[in-house]
């Protein structure tokens, strides 16, 4: 939305402006979080500017699994209690939240950044990949897991990676696929229809 | 009052961008109305029944709402998933590269359905298992044709005589061969790749061109020439063209 033909004091256009440029913020969007921001007491909004400045300059990458992290190491490769010989590849630090939300995990993380895709611009040397590769050659472990999406982009990046740790003599594999719990039948692909069947499991 | 307005169109999936919490940006190739950069939404969301049907590299039909500003996918069905491209990384990167130019040699809303038909063909030829690399300068050379590029490999362009069997030049800004005299500085093009270009060039369909048994070091002179002159037309690199020439050192290297 153009306001520089509506009378709006020049700070608050300039917020406006700066949401909008957030993903998932349209202009409505933008204008109600400033209006709200205009009506919270200072010390909230301290907080917030404080907030965001510090998750820019407080924060950095894991120097071993590139996850976010506040110091060199992450908490998860400076754990005692975590299994040092499997490593789950993850195309973002999102994904590294939603695996460990299950508690199941107890191995280390490896996170690329992105995904191979050349129409998009990125290309394997732009990714994490090489430091992975250089990470399991130093410290032989005895899984890795491609945790990429399941999907064009996802796969490209498990196959070039396959690629790249097959001569290592490491075992690799993929999570599962198929059928999403809740999900219903009648609604799901032929792709994802023959992997389910492909990867069923035996009841008894 | 804007009419609201649906149509139908089959496609093929170029490339995809994440939007806001579970949408995506889909840029599709049409038949009948050439490049359109559309919207799904949801289709993140790993129960979403339209995710599956609009991978990258998919020729499926769509059912489509006019919007503001991007027309909205509301159904998706895949009619060819390419399975055997997908299940393989060479021909996969293939596929990227066939859809990069695409991407680039067209412009939104542009008509174009030779174009089209060429690369549903493309990327068919590389699921039924056919070389890849000659399918990549099949395809080229079809993409050009369709593009209004087509190279002229009959005659110099400088002086207009029709070319001899011998050494002669390649000359990207003219589009075409220049004969040794015309020649200067440009890239030599030997004898055996002018004749497999003109071969492809004229082959009516793919049928023949898989007849022809290109040795690695023509079939490399051949890609570079194309390259030059793609690379001239778009004035930049294709991405997936970078990618290709890394699975190969990957390949030779071992």
């Amino acid at each position: 939305m153009d306001l520089s033909t509506v009378p709006v004091a020049e700070p608050v256009s300039r917020l406006i402006a700066e949401l909008e440029k957030l993903p998932g913020i349209g202009p409505k969007t933008a204008q109600r979080l400033t209006y709200y921001i205009l009506r919270q007491p200072e010390v909230e909004v301290r907080s917030l500017a404080q907030a965001l400045l510090d998750v820019k300059t407080r924060v950095r990458f894991c120097a071993e699994c590139f996850n976010i992290s506040e110091d060199d190491l992450c908490p998860i490769c400076r754990s005692p209690d975590r299994d040092r010989a499997v490593i789950c590849v993850m195309e973002e630090p999102l994904h590294v939240l939603a695996l460990e939300r299950t508690g199941k995990y107890r191995g280390l993380y490896h996170v690329l950044h992105g995904v191979i895709s050349p129409l998009n611009g990125v290309l394997p040397e732009n990714l994490k990949i090489a430091e992975l590769i250089e990470r399991v050659q130093r410290h032989p472990v005895r899984e890795v897991i491609l945790a990429t999406n399941p999907n064009l982009e996802g796969d490209t990046t498990a196959s070039y990676i396959f690629k790249l740790l097959a001569p290592l003599g490491v075992k690799v594999s993929r999570l599962a696929r198929g059928l999403p719990s809740g999900g219903e039948l009648d609604y799901a692909d032929e792709r994802t229809m023959v992997e389910a069947l492909d990867g069923r499991r035996p009841l008894n | 009052m804007t009419r609201f307005h649906v149509y139908h169109t089959e496609a093929v999936i170029l490339r995809r961008l994440d939007l806001g919490e579970a949408d995506r940006v889909i840029v599709i190739f049409t038949p009948g109305r050439g490049k359109v950069e559309t919207i799904a939404k949801g289709v993140r969301r790993i129960t979403s029944r339209r995710a599956g049907h609009l991978e990258p590299l998919t020729r499926a039909r769509l059912l489509l709402a006019q919007g503001r500003q991007l027309d909205v996918i509301t159904q998706a069905e895949a009619l060819d998933l390419f399975p055997n491209l997908r299940a393989d990384l060479g021909r996969t990167a293939a596929g990227f590269y066939l859809a990069e130019l695409v991407d680039r040699f067209t412009e939104p809303q542009q008509p174009n359905p030779g174009l089209y038909r060429h690369l549903v063909e493309g990327l068919k030829l590389l699921d039924l298992g056919q070389d890849p690399d000659l399918v990549r300068r099949y395809f080229e050379l079809r993409l050009l044709d369709a593009a209004g590029f087509r190279p002229e490999l009959h005659r110099c362009l400088e002086c207009g005589r029709e070319l001899e069997p011998t050494a002669n030049y390649f000359s990207p800004a003219s589009g075409g061969v220049l004969c040794p005299d015309c020649g200067g500085r440009n890239r030599p093009v030997s004898v055996a790749a002018l004749k497999v270009l003109r071969f492809i060039q004229s082959a009516p369909a793919y049928d023949q061109v898989a007849r022809l048994r290109v040795r690695p070091g023509l079939m490399r002179e051949l890609e570079l020439l194309l390259r030059d002159y793609l690379r001239f037309l778009l004035e930049r690199d294709l991405k997936s063209a970078a990618f290709l020439d890394g699975l190969r050192q990957l390949s030779a290297g071992g």
